[in-house]
């Protein structure tokens, strides 16, 4: 019963829809529209400070000679478009295109289909279910590098606790090169990205859950759908906005991974888990050549992009239905 | 555009006024020489990347010679990779500060931007220094770093391990293959070293390269690719780790430190550390050459002080005193305890072998190491990331030691 209180509808919602809406009193519709801009302003002036002018640096630094010496002397000649005819011309795009899309879809795939499943086992209730749901908040809690650094012993080819494992059990008969052969090292970078993206997926879809109404559930185990069915047409539709949100966050976030490939593998080896992002960090933190950098994480952002464009048209169809 | 323009004409003005200042007190300088009051009384400011408990010694260091000329100083420690870009946004905000060290490899792409002063300015000449230092401190023939102390790599054997084996140490590369083959066994490997997919894994497949006749100008050579398969049929053999593309030079001192490694190569600063490890005998040699009786050529390490440029004449005249007094006879020989390095004078190195004989087949290595960046200057970072990409191509197989050098090559 304490569960049924959770999932009715808060009582104010419906309240605070008004019958008819009280006019403004004494004042005329220019006044309400500098009123209304007055509180934009700030919102306006946070992102045109902290997202409008990175995003146009990056656009324009892109299309520079920006160098360490720039930085001394003031001057980053204007290059064009060679930036990005050295990167797409260049002997790794290929790779890094490939790799960034089999990181992504791999990492969403397990993230999702993991985070989903652990998230509807977590909500039934069970002894110690409220405590075991926390623990899996764990990766999350944990500094990104102190994981990758746990990870990287794991992975061992040589004293790996995986591999010690795995032969003990005698499921494989020679160790294998997790982090050091370039055929399994996407692999196993994906999965520590499987590890730590299952939090951020439980959690919302663990919130997603909890607003479907129980009764819902009952109504359908009253015509018959349990299981399977039950979940096929009452909690996969009510999740889908959830789904969205999880999908596109989901790409976003992981096209922009670069601390956890830096920690197990630094790209390696032979280029085998170089991506998008992990190539704009070398190009402008490494080899200090900031356009070259920038033209690569300007590629990242337009690929994020897409996706971002793809949400907001998924959605608008959504709530067209 | 627009602004960028407006932006580098206060540049080219400041720069000018910058010069013409320092010209007027450059001549106020020389006339009244012999006084040394120009400095006194100056508070300037110290850049390093050392952390503790080093990072204590050359406090020290800095504040004695502070106090020497009667200045005083204030030292920042910014930890190792974050150095350089504090400093290029230092550089673009005009806060550099007095003194800076720089890694030796990246002295030549700073100076390159202009943000550093040459330190003849101030009478230093590095006379009497192992070449290969001054080398690495020059940008087009001007000396902007000089380093107190310097280290470069050997290889370290685990005694007992050679002993019971009845073997002494290598000193060509068949015998380094063989040896490294008769030490291999469950949960052991005979050699390692790191193959990383950076600088440092070039830095570590220097010694071979060089040695061999190799050259960073084009890797795409018969010697080169005859130290990279000494290196690849290491790897393939058994002898040493397949995840030495994985490994760093800390990695590879764990490993040796455990037990798990025969022979490391690796670099003096881990004396300390090793020496701390108990149950563990070792003794270090110079890495093996070609064939017997070469010189092995390795590259050299070592951090440069540098005096950037301030505008501010009067502290950098006093900034490249300091610069001397790091550079000291007896500070050579202070630092080259503290952190195990070799102290860069060949006469103040020699005595320094006479006492302290662990470190004796450094000082060797150290005289004919070759610099980095002495003869690609701000090149060196391309053939750099060359080379790596090369090994790791060849390490895991991906390619053939030849067509692995031969691609990096074109790229």
């Amino acid at each position: 019963m304490k569960t049924l209180d959770r999932h009715s509808p808060p009582s104010g919602a419906q309240a605070a829809v008004p019958g008819t809406p009280p006019r403004t009193r004494g004042r005329g519709p220019r006044q309400d529209r500098a009123v209304t801009w007055l509180f934009l302003l700030p919102a306006l002036v946070y992102i045109a400070l902290f997202f409008g002018y990175p995003i146009v640096k990056n656009v324009l630094m892109g299309s520079q000679d920006y160098t360490t010496a720039t930085f001394f002397t003031g001057s980053s000649p204007w290059v064009g478009w060679a930036n990005y005819r050295t990167f797409f011309t260049g002997p790794l795009a290929g790779t890094t295109f490939l790799n960034t899309a089999v990181f992504t879809v791999g990492s969403i795939v397990g993230q999702f289909s993991i985070g989903l499943a652990v998230a509807l086992f977590f909500r039934r209730r069970f002894p110690l279910s409220g405590l075991m749901r926390s623990l899996l908040l764990l990766p999350w809690l944990l500094p990104l590098i102190a994981g990758t650094a746990v990870w990287r012993w794991i992975l061992d080819q040589d004293s790996g606790v995986l591999n010690s494992v795995l032969m003990h059990l005698h499921l494989v008969h020679s160790s294998v090169p997790w982090l050091s052969s370039p055929s399994f090292a996407l692999y196993s970078v994906i999965i520590v990205n499987v590890w730590i993206g299952i939090p951020f997926n439980v959690a919302l879809f663990y919130s997603g859950l909890q607003g479907i109404p129980a009764e819902q559930y009952e109504a359908a185990a009253i015509d018959g759908a349990v299981g399977w069915k039950a979940f096929r047409h009452i909690t996969w539709p009510a999740l889908r906005p959830v789904v969205t949100v999880v999908l596109v966050l989901g790409v976003i976030y992981t096209l922009k991974v670069v601390d956890i490939i830096l920690g197990l593998t630094g790209g390696g080896p032979a280029n085998s888990t170089q991506t998008l992002a992990t190539t704009a960090y070398q190009d402008s933190f490494v080899q200090f050549s900031f356009g070259q950098g920038a033209a690569v994480s300007n590629v990242l952002m337009v690929v994020s992009l897409l996706f971002a464009c793809l949400y907001l048209r998924v959605n608008r169809r959504a709530s067209d239905e | 555009m627009n602004r960028q323009r407006v932006r580098s004409t206060q540049v080219g003005v400041a720069a000018a006024a910058c010069t013409a200042l320092a010209l007027t007190l450059a001549g106020c300088g020389s006339s009244s020489g012999h006084t040394s009051s120009a400095s006194t009384g100056l508070h300037l400011t110290v850049e390093d990347y050392y952390t503790q408990p080093a990072a204590a010694e050359y406090d020290s260091i800095y504040n004695a010679c502070a106090k020497q000329l009667g200045d005083t100083v204030t030292i920042s420690h910014i930890a190792g990779a974050a150095l350089i870009p504090k400093v290029l946004q230092q550089a673009s905000s005009r806060t550099m500060p007095d003194v800076l060290m720089l890694d030796n490899p990246d002295v030549a792409q700073i100076a390159a931007t202009g943000a550093l002063s040459p330190l003849s300015d101030y009478g230093i000449t590095g006379a009497g220094y192992v070449p290969g230092i001054i080398a690495a401190g020059s940008y087009q023939g001007k000396l902007y770093g000089l380093a107190p102390a310097v280290n470069s790599l050997a290889l370290f054997y685990n005694t007992d391990m050679f002993k019971a084996a009845g073997l002494t140490p290598p000193t060509t590369w068949a015998e380094l293959q063989s040896d490294a083959k008769a030490l291999t066994k469950s949960g052991r490997y005979g050699f390692a070293f790191s193959g990383v997919n950076t600088y440092e894994g070039t830095w570590q497949f220097m010694p071979w390269m060089w040695t061999s006749g190799g050259d960073e100008k084009n890797i795409d050579t018969p010697q080169t690719a005859a130290a990279l398969q000494l290196l690849t049929s290491l790897v393939k053999d058994g002898s040493a780790s397949k995840s030495v593309d994985l490994w760093t030079q800390n990695d590879v001192e764990s490993q040796f430190a455990a037990g798990k490694a025969a022979m490391m190569e690796n670099g003096p600063w881990n004396i300390a550390q090793l020496q701390q490890v108990k149950g563990l005998h070792w003794a270090s040699v110079p890495l093996p050459t070609p064939t017997a009786g070469q010189k092995v050529v390795s590259p050299l390490g070592g951090e440069t002080y540098t005096v950037p440029q301030t505008g501010d004449s009067a502290k950098m005249a006093a900034a490249g005193k300091i610069v001397a007094c790091i550079n000291s006879d007896a500070n050579q020989v202070t630092i080259a305890k503290t952190v195990a390095y070799v102290p860069a004078k060949t006469s103040v190195a020699e005595q320094f072998a006479k006492d302290n004989p662990l470190m004796a087949p450094y000082v060797t290595v150290a005289q004919t190491a070759r610099s980095r960046t002495g003869e690609l200057g701000t090149g060196w970072d391309k053939a750099a990331t060359a080379i790596y990409t090369a090994e790791q191509q060849a390490l895991t197989g991906e390619a053939s030691p030849a067509a692995a050098l031969k691609q990096a090559q074109g790229q």
